[in-house]
């Protein structure tokens, strides 16, 4: 269950956002987890809630965005369903995820005096 | 203050970052991949669920290459020093690395251990991750390569099942084949198809520890990655 540490380096990137703004409060973060990316969306949102009390991210809703696996042609760019084979039937080479692996941090709404 | 209407009210900002959420230990495992590039040490990420074969598949690794490629471990271990004790006995210097309740291993933990273990003149650095197909994918160490052990044992599905480990995979190996005629629910065929589904440029070999089955070919795989750490060592030197 490696959320809760994904959960404390969030917690820790938006203090230091919130320290160099001089911020009070957080209202929101907005967050893109893919589907490949080895991060349960339910089980984030769960660490979450149990780990922004008493933090910087106490007072903050998440949101966040999931981020479909998508596998493309490395070379002619066709798209290659999840659950085939991740080879170009037309070309004959390897796929590569053009999405779905995101653990990002979009955006922070604070409150600066 | 809301310098709109003066009413004195603070300002609500939207800050855009698009920062990756792990960047801090992204910035930690390309530190660990700096070191081993400049001593020309190929660091091996092995990964797989509990019992899949990792330590064995290690152990009959030191046998072979033992006396003539100097070769160490880290080992990733929830509480115990077992599976360190075990790699020494088979020749190979090697330290653990307890984790407490952590389910894989992050590249400071393996940062911090580099501190405390004779690395820099190893051939080989095996970093013997936490028995465990989902956690560890995520975590970049700083290594070469991810290897993922997979038993004949587990079921031929576990590639579809956890698609995130073998998709970092640069190469599966499938281990304890000597059992295969004890198994006759499991088609190696499957196995494979499976790893089609999931890695893009999928590599596999069929290795056992106890008869010695594969373990040619995957020290093959492993000096042909040594030779490209060893290049790369020599290019950045002074």
């Amino acid at each position: 269950m490696h959320e809760y540490s994904i959960v404390q380096s969030l917690v820790d990137r938006v203090d230091a956002e919130v320290k160099s703004r001089g911020a009070t409060t957080v209202h929101r973060l907005s967050i893109r987890i893919g589907e490949l990316s080895g991060v349960d969306p339910e089980l984030l949102m769960t660490a979450y809630e149990t780990f922004r009390d008493r933090t910087v991210c106490e007072r903050a809703e998440l949101d966040l965005t999931i981020v479909a696996a998508r596998w493309t042609c490395e070379r002619c760019g066709r798209r290659i369903e999840p659950g085939s084979l991740l080879k170009c039937e037309i070309c004959d080479r390897p796929a590569i995820l053009a999405e779905g692996d995101e653990i990002i941090l979009d955006r922070i709404e604070m409150e600066v005096p | 203050m809301c310098d709109t209407c003066g009413c004195g009210d603070p300002e609500i900002v939207s800050v855009e970052l698009h920062d990756r959420i792990l960047s801090g230990n992204e910035r930690t495992a390309a530190h660990n991949r700096e070191h081993f590039a400049a001593h020309g040490v190929a660091a091996i990420n092995l990964m797989g669920s509990p019992g899949a074969g990792k330590t064995a598949v290690l152990e009959a690794t030191a046998r072979r290459l033992g006396g003539w490629q100097r070769v160490g471990a880290l080992a990733g271990d929830l509480a115990t020093e077992h599976d360190a004790d075990r790699l020494r006995k088979a020749g190979i210097a090697a330290r653990s690395i307890t984790t407490g309740s952590a389910c894989h291993l992050d590249a400071q933990m393996v940062h911090h251990a580099l501190h405390h273990f004779p690395w820099r003149d190893l051939d080989y650095l095996f970093i013997e991750n936490v028995g465990n197909l989902v956690c560890p994918a995520v975590y970049d160490l700083g290594q070469d390569v991810n290897v993922v052990a997979l038993s004949v044992t587990e079921g031929e599905d576990k590639p579809l099942k956890y698609p995130v480990m073998f998709r970092k995979a640069d190469l599966v190996l499938i281990t304890k084949v000597d059992l295969l005629p004890h198994l006759p629910g499991i088609r190696v065929d499957a196995l494979v198809d499976a790893l089609d589904r999931v890695m893009p440029r999928p590599r596999y070999i069929g290795i056992s520890a106890t008869t010695g089955v594969g373990i040619e070919s995957w020290v093959e795989w492993l000096a042909t990655y040594r030779k490209k750490s060893a290049a790369v060592a020599a290019s950045i030197a002074p």
